[in-house]
C-alpha cells in the first residue's frame, strides 16, 4: 500500500455547523427589512446615512484593523455600521455620520484589540460621540417631508460646517412630546412607525420580526429582550397605574424610542454581553430599570443607549457573579 | 416513565453510524505481524517478560502486571519475538513494544485453559483471574477491568450501570456486540455483580439504536434485578458522569469517582470480554475494531489480534478511498489523530476512522466572541470561555480555580465554538503542563 499523506489535528474532528461569520452576516441579512423600512420611512436620507456610516466603520476597520482588508470579512464592522446608522436622526449631515462609524471602530473596538476584545458596544459609544459633539444636529427632528425623494435634512452639509437651520422644518420625538409637552402618541403609529424618530426608532414591528428570525436560528441570545421587555412592561405598567397622567404606559415605553432597536440588536451584541444565562436575565433587568429611570426622571427624553453603555461596563462583574456551578461540586464542599 | 432521559448542556453530532451500524462482526485473517506496546492501559506499564528472540504461543503473558492498577500484556498470535523497542503509538509518541513475527503455520487455537472457569470461584479469586487475564475497559480509556470489581472499603456499590450508549459517532462495536452478543454481556454482568456482592443493574442505550434496546430487554435474565432504559441521543451521553445522572440522578462529586455514589459503571464491549475470557480461557488478546469513515472503501466491525498494526486492519477494510486525509484511533469527538501506518490497534481501541478531506478541510479561527455556546455545551458547568483565555495567557494555576481538573476533554465546547477555538486543545494541554510541573 503506498503511503498517503495523512494529516494530524487535534480532537473533536468535527465541528458544529454555525462559524463566527455566518453569525454576523446572518444578523447583517436580519437587517435588510429594517434598513428597508428605514428608507421606506425617510426616504433617499437613510440610504445616504446609513451608506455613510457603514463607510466610517469599514474604512477605520481597514485601515486600522489588525490584518488588513480580511477583517472586513467576519461582518462585525458592517454591524457596526448598519446599527449605528440606525440610531441617527434622518436629517443629519453625512459626514458626522461617517465619523460616528470611524469612532465606533476605531474607539469602541480596535483600541481594545479588535473583534471580541471591546467592552462596550461600538455602534453606541459611536452614537454617544456623535451626542456629545454634536447635541443639536443629533436632536433635531424632520417632520414628514413634502415628496419620499426629498432629503430630511441638510445631509451634504460640509464637514465642521454647522447644518442649515432648519427650525421650520423640525417635530418631535414621541418620547420628547411625552416628556416635554405631555402629548402621547397613538400606540398604532408607534408600532407602525408612522412617527418622527431616528431611522430604527421607528419600525419596532419589524425589529421584532427579525429578531425573532435570529432568536430561532440560535444567532441571538433570546434571554435578553425578554429580560429587557419584561422589566419595562413590568415598571412602566405598574407606573402607569399609580399615575396615568404622568407615566406613559408599557405599550407606549416598549414600542417608543430606540428600546425595540436597543433590546433586539445592541444589547445582544454577544461581545458586550453575559455569557451565562443568569447573566444575561439580569443585565436585561439592569437596562430595563435604567431606560425607565432615565426616560422618566432623567434630562434625557431617550434613555436606552446610556443604559446599555453603563451595563456593558458591568458585564464581567455579572459574568464572575452568573459562573456555573460545576457538575458535582455540592458534594464535594460538603465532603471535604 | 417521568424520568428525563438526558443531562444538562452537550452537542449533537451527526451519528454517522450507518456506515457500519448493519454490518456484522467478522473476523480478519491474522496479519504477518503484532505490535504489542507495553503500555496499553490506565496505569503503570506492563513489565516486560520476553527477549528478542523468543518463541511464544498465542495467549503468553509478555508482560506483567507492575502493581494493582496495572495489567498484564499477553502475546495475540504465536510466533517469534523479533524485536523489542520504541515503535509508534496512538498516544502520538513511541512507547516500548514487543513485535512479533506471526507463525503462519501455528494452529493459533487455544490451548488448554488459561483463564480458569468463574463459576467456583470467591470474588477475590475472579478479581485477581480478571487481572491475569488483562482484561481492561475497551471503551477507550482502557481502565484496568479488576481494579472496578474491587471497591475500596470505604465505598458501598449498590447498582453496577451497563454502558451501552455509545455516543461518539461512526463507532458500532458495542452495538453490534449488545445485538450479536447480548446473552455474553449477561453473563459478564452476572460476574460483576457476584464480584461487587450486590444485584441490581440498569443498562442505560442510547435510542438510535432501537434493536439493541429491544434485543438486550429480551436477553435480560429473569433471575437478574436488570433495568434496559432508553436514552436520548446525545453527546456526551456516554460519560459515567452523565450517565449515572441519567440513569441514578446521581451526581458523581467533583474529583470522585463512580464509586462515590454507589455505581461502577463498565461499557458492553468490555463486560462482553470480561465473560470472553471465562468463556474461551484465553486472556484479553484480541478485540472488536469499527473500521469506518467515508475514507475507508469498505467498513466494517472486525475481530482482530491487539496489536494488529494499523495498515494490515485497513487492507482488511477494502484499503484507503484516494481523498483519506486524516486517521483517527477511536471516535471523533475524543479520538487521536495518528501519523504512522504502523501504529498497533491497542485493547482500548474501540475504532478506527478514516476522514476524507471533505472532512478535514482548515477552517478559519476567528477572536472568541463571548457568544457563550461553549458554556451551552460543557456537560459539567464549565466556563471554557474563561478557561479558553486563561490557556491562552498560558496562565495554569488560574485555570485551577477556574475548575479545569473537573475538565473530561469530552471536546463539546470546541465542537460548539463558532470561532473554531480548539478550546478542548488547550484544556489537555494545560493539563500536561500541569501534570509536568512538580508539586509545590
Amino acid at each position: 500500500m503506498s503511503e498517503p499523506a495523512l494529516g494530524v489535528s487535534a480532537s473533536p474532528h468535527v465541528k458544529g455547523g454555525d462559524s463566527t461569520p455566518t453569525i454576523m452576516w446572518s444578523v447583517v441579512a436580519s437587517l435588510v427589512p429594517v434598513v428597508a423600512s428605514a428608507i421606506y420611512f425617510f426616504g433617499p436620507s437613510a440610504a445616504l446615512l446609513l451608506a455613510a456610516s457603514c463607510a466610517g466603520a469599514l474604512a477605520t476597520e481597514m485601515c486600522f484593523g489588525q490584518r488588513g482588508t480580511r477583517r472586513l470579512c467576519d461582518g462585525s464592522a458592517a454591524i457596526t455600521g448598519l446599527l449605528l446608522g440606525l440610531t441617527l436622526p434622518p436629517g443629519l449631515p453625512l459626514w458626522m455620520a461617517f465619523l460616528g462609524g470611524a469612532f465606533g471602530i476605531g474607539f469602541g473596538k480596535l483600541v481594545y484589540g479588535g473583534l471580541g476584545q471591546n467592552v462596550f458596544n461600538p455602534a453606541l459609544l459611536g452614537r454617544a460621540f456623535l451626542q456629545a459633539a454634536f447635541p443639536v444636529a443629533i436632536t433635531t427632528w424632520p417632520v414628514r417631508a413634502e415628496s419620499w425623494w426629498s432629503l430630511r435634512g441638510d445631509n451634504f452639509a460640509l464637514p465642521l460646517m454647522s447644518p442649515a437651520t432648519q427650525d421650520a422644518f423640525s417635530g418631535a420625538t414621541p418620547l420628547g412630546l411625552m416628556k416635554f409637552e405631555q402629548t402621547a402618541t397613538s400606540s398604532w403609529d408607534l408600532v407602525l412607525g408612522t412617527t418622527a424618530g431616528s431611522l430604527g426608532e421607528t419600525s419596532g414591528l419589524v425589529i421584532l420580526v427579525c429578531g425573532l428570525y435570529l432568536a430561532v436560528r440560535r444567532h441571538l441570545e433570546w434571554r435578553i429582550p425578554a429580560s429587557i421587555f419584561c422589566t419595562v412592561a413590568l415598571l412602566a405598567g405598574g407606573l402607569h397605574l399609580l399615575d396615568a397622567a404622568r407615566y406613559p404606559g408599557p405599550v407606549f415605553t416598549l414600542f417608543s424610542g430606540g428600546l425595540m432597536l436597543g433590546a433586539v440588536y445592541m444589547a445582544t451584541d454577544m461581545v458586550t454581553s453575559p455569557v451565562t444565562h443568569r447573566g444575561c436575565w439580569i443585565f436585561g433587568a439592569g437596562i430595563g430599570l435604567l431606560v425607565i429611570v432615565i426616560r422618566l426622571w432623567g434630562g434625557l427624553s431617550e434613555g436606552v443607549m446610556y443604559a446599555i453603555l453603563l451595563m456593558n461596563a458591568l458585564v464581567p462583574f455579572i459574568n464572575r457573579a452568573t459562573q456555573p456551578r460545576v457538575f458535582g461540586a455540592i458534594e464535594a464542599e460538603g465532603g471535604s | 416513565m417521568s424520568r428525563a432521559l438526558t443531562f444538562r448542556n452537550g452537542v449533537h453530532p451527526g451519528d454517522a453510524k450507518e456506515l457500519t451500524a448493519a454490518s456484522p462482526i467478522r473476523r480478519l485473517p491474522f496479519p504477518d505481524e503484532v505490535v504489542l506496546p507495553l503500555r496499553q492501559h490506565t496505569g503503570a506499564p506492563a513489565k516486560l517478560l520476553v527477549r528478542a528472540g523468543d518463541r511464544v504461543e498465542r495467549g503468553d503473558m509478555i508482560g506483567a502486571a507492575a502493581g494493582f492498577i496495572s495489567s498484564p500484556v499477553h502475546a495475540s498470535a504465536a510466533g517469534r519475538v523479533r524485536s523489542i523497542g520504541p515503535w509508534p503509538h496512538p498516544s502520538g509518541g513511541f512507547e516500548p513494544a514487543v513485535r512479533i513475527v506471526v507463525d503462519r503455520y501455528a494452529a493459533q487455537m487455544p490451548r488448554r485453559r488459561l483463564v480458569p472457569d468463574w463459576e467456583g470461584l470467591a470474588p477475590k479469586e475472579i478479581v485477581s483471574a480478571v487481572q491475569a487475564a488483562g482484561v481492561v475497559g475497551l471503551g477507550g480509556a482502557a481502565f484496568p477491568a479488576h481494579v472496578k470489581l474491587s471497591p475500596p472499603a470505604d465505598q458501598t456499590i449498590d447498582t453496577l450501570v451497563v454502558n451501552g450508549c455509545e455516543c461518539e459517532p461512526y463507532l458500532t462495536s458495542d452495538h453490534r456486540v449488545m445485538l450479536e452478543y447480548a446473552d455474553r454481556v449477561y453473563t459478564g454482568v452476572r460476574i460483576m455483580l457476584r464480584c461487587l456482592g450486590i444485584e441490581r443493574a440498569v443498562v442505560g442505550i442510547e435510542r438510535n439504536k432501537p434493536d439493541a434496546i429491544e434485543t438486550m430487554r429480551r436477553a435480560a435474565p429473569r433471575d437478574l434485578d436488570i433495568e434496559v432504559v432508553g436514552l436520548d441521543v446525545k453527546y456526551p451521553q456516554g460519560a459515567e458522569k452523565m450517565l449515572i445522572k441519567v440513569l441514578l440522578d446521581r451526581e458523581v462529586p467533583s474529583g470522585g469517582l463512580p464509586g462515590n455514589v454507589g455505581a461502577v459503571v463498565q461499557n458492553v464491549g468490555s463486560i462482553a470480554m470480561l465473560a470472553e475470557v471465562f468463556e474461551t480461557g484465553l486472556p484479553l488478546i484480541e478485540r472488536i475494531v469499527t473500521v469506518t469513515g467515508p475514507g475507508v472503501r469498505k467498513p466494517g466491525n472486525w475481530i482482530v489480534p491487539v496489536g494488529t498494526k494499523l495498515c494490515d486492519l485497513i487492507e482488511g477494510s477494502g484499503g484507503l478511498d484516494d481523498d483519506a486525509s486524516e486517521i483517527i484511533f477511536g471516535g471523533p469527538m475524543m479520538g487521536a489523530s495518528v501519523a504512522s501506518l504502523d501504529t498497533p490497534v491497542l485493547k482500548g481501541t474501540s475504532g478506527v476512522l478514516v476522514l476524507s478531506t471533505n472532512e478535514t478541510r482548515l477552517r478559519d479561527s476567528h477572536p472568541c466572541i463571548r457568544c457563550g455556546r461553549c458554556l451551552e455545551a460543557c456537560p459539567v458547568f464549565l466556563n471554557p470561555q474563561r478557561l479558553g483565555s486563561l490557556a491562552r495567557k498560558e496562565s495554569f494555576s488560574e485555570m485551577l480555580e477556574h475548575n479545569l481538573m473537573d475538565c473530561m476533554l469530552c471536546g463539546c465546547c470546541s465542537y460548539a465554538c463558532p470561532s473554531n477555538i480548539p478550546l478542548s486543545h488547550l484544556f489537555a494541554t494545560a493539563k500536561a503542563a500541569l501534570r509536568r510541573r512538580p508539586a509545590a
